[in-house]
């Protein structure tokens, strides 16, 4: 499957991944600037990235647990998630996101 | 005051922890610096609560009863804790000691140094904002360390956490505090959750939604943030902003050290685990060598293996005769001492 990333100087880039795993494993080991810095337990929020408007709705909603470590983020948006929370599926091929300044 | 050990060990984590037990072992004697203000490291600081399925034999344990474990384990062999601060400088003195200095001014002086720094120190993770370094430590305060300079002082403090409501609850008694969070729900304890609640209530202390969008310096020291929630954006003047937005990890001073570094970690020999700098170790997820997993129980492993090699370091003169801890009278001795 293929995720489109747009880094932190607002280039694109696309990932070729295996659709199992999380989507931060993903960013993380094709060695994008993502600290990622717990390892993927949602204990920091240093894996912070802006979902694409329209790949929202297809996500598992945010728990508890996200929503909480959010508040350790910068600048969080309706579209904000945490990308070592998000499980990635067939379904989720192409998706689009941002990563959240540092 | 100077302090003498055998073994400064940076970093009090888990491998920090089993170091000390490992050393021990040997007659080898440590004293622990860590940041924090409890032992633990990553482990109690941010995942205290939640499991750890791969420490041998242990089927699920979280973050801290490992922690308490290893400090249990430990205890024997009577480690000296220096908490709340960072080490800033070594140098190596005439008697080839090391002289160990941290932020808080204590100096040890050590034959060997360990560091078991995991991702590097908790620091205050600070506001990713542009021309704010000159506010720094002036308006912007990340630590409070001079209560009295905030009477009757405007603060605005930022964040959903423990400290936020903590410093905004101890604050109420002597400053006007303004409490800025995204959302009206905390990640607190529940007590503090509800005296701020209380205060905000007595109109002790004012409550906002939003995030910190700016911060810029008017005249009269004060300095001007915008909050923005959603798409409204509000200005406040006030004198301090207090933010609280959890901690990050930097490798610090160490960097400054002259050992080698690949990228933020330290190249160490898979023999000793030792460092390009005689008898200053590196090991867990701090340090890299070809193969390396950052796992906890390889950084025990690590710890094994190096203290073999600062036991020929503290007692150049005396042989060390492997013994197992099942079979030897003199560990037994050791480990049940307390």
């Amino acid at each position: 499957m293929k995720i489109l990333v747009i880094n932190r100087d607002g280039v694109k880039e696309i990932i070729e991944t295996e659709s199992n795993g999380t989507l931060m494993e993903s960013i993380r080991d094709e060695g994008m600037e993502i600290e990622a810095a717990c390892g993927g337990c949602c204990a920091c929020a240093t894996c912070h990235v802006y979902i694409g408007e329209k790949w929202l709705s297809k996500l598992k909603p945010k728990d508890e647990d996200e929503e909480s470590m959010l508040d350790q983020a910068f600048d969080v948006k309706i579209n904000s998630r945490l990308s070592c929370q998000i499980e990635l599926s067939d379904d989720l091929d192409g998706i689009e996101l941002e990563l959240a300044p540092e | 005051m100077k302090e003498k050990t055998d073994v400064v060990i940076i970093g009090a984590g888990p491998v920090g922890l089993f170091a000390i037990f490992e050393l021990g072992l040997l007659n080898i004697s440590c004293h622990v610096i860590d940041n924090l203000n409890k032992p633990g490291g990553q482990c109690s600081e941010l995942y205290p609560e939640k499991p750890i399925y791969d420490i041998p034999s242990r089927i699920s344990i979280t973050g801290q009863e490992l922690t308490n474990d290893l400090m249990n384990q430990a205890k024997p062999f009577k480690p000296v804790y220096h908490l709340n601060q960072q080490v800033e400088k070594v140098s190596k003195l005439d008697t080839g000691e090391w002289l160990v200095e941290t932020s808080l001014g204590k100096k040890i002086e050590a034959r060997c140094i360990v560091i078991a720094a995991g991702a590097g120190s908790f620091v205050p993770r600070k506001l990713p904002l542009k021309n704010i370094e000159n506010l720094e430590n002036k308006n912007i305060l990340y630590a409070i360390r001079n209560k009295s300079e905030l009477i009757d002082k405007n603060i605005l403090i930022a964040g959903g956490g423990d400290s936020a409501l903590d410093w905004t609850i101890e604050l109420s008694k002597i400053a006007n505090v303004l409490l800025v969070h995204r959302r009206k729900e905390f990640r607190a304890s529940p007590d503090s959750v509800s005296k701020m609640l209380e205060l905000e209530n007595q109109n002790k202390i004012s409550f906002d939604l939003g995030q910190i969008k700016n911060i810029e310096k008017i005249i009269d020291n004060k300095i001007r943030v915008s909050v923005i929630n959603n798409d409204e954006i509000k200005y406040y003047e006030v004198d301090y902003i207090l933010p609280f937005f959890g901690l990050k990890m930097e490798l610090g001073p160490i960097a400054n050290w002259g050992l080698n570094l690949d990228e933020n970690l330290i190249k160490v020999d898979t023999e000793k685990f030792e460092t390009s700098v005689d008898s200053i170790f590196a090991i867990g997820d701090i340090n890299t060598y070809p193969g390396k997993l950052k796992l906890i129980l390889s950084g025990f492993h690590e710890a094994a293996l190096m203290a073999q090699q600062c036991f020929k370091y503290c007692f150049p003169d005396k042989k060390n005769i492997f013994r197992y801890t099942t079979s030897s009278k003199e560990l037994h001795k050791k480990i049940t001492s307390i």
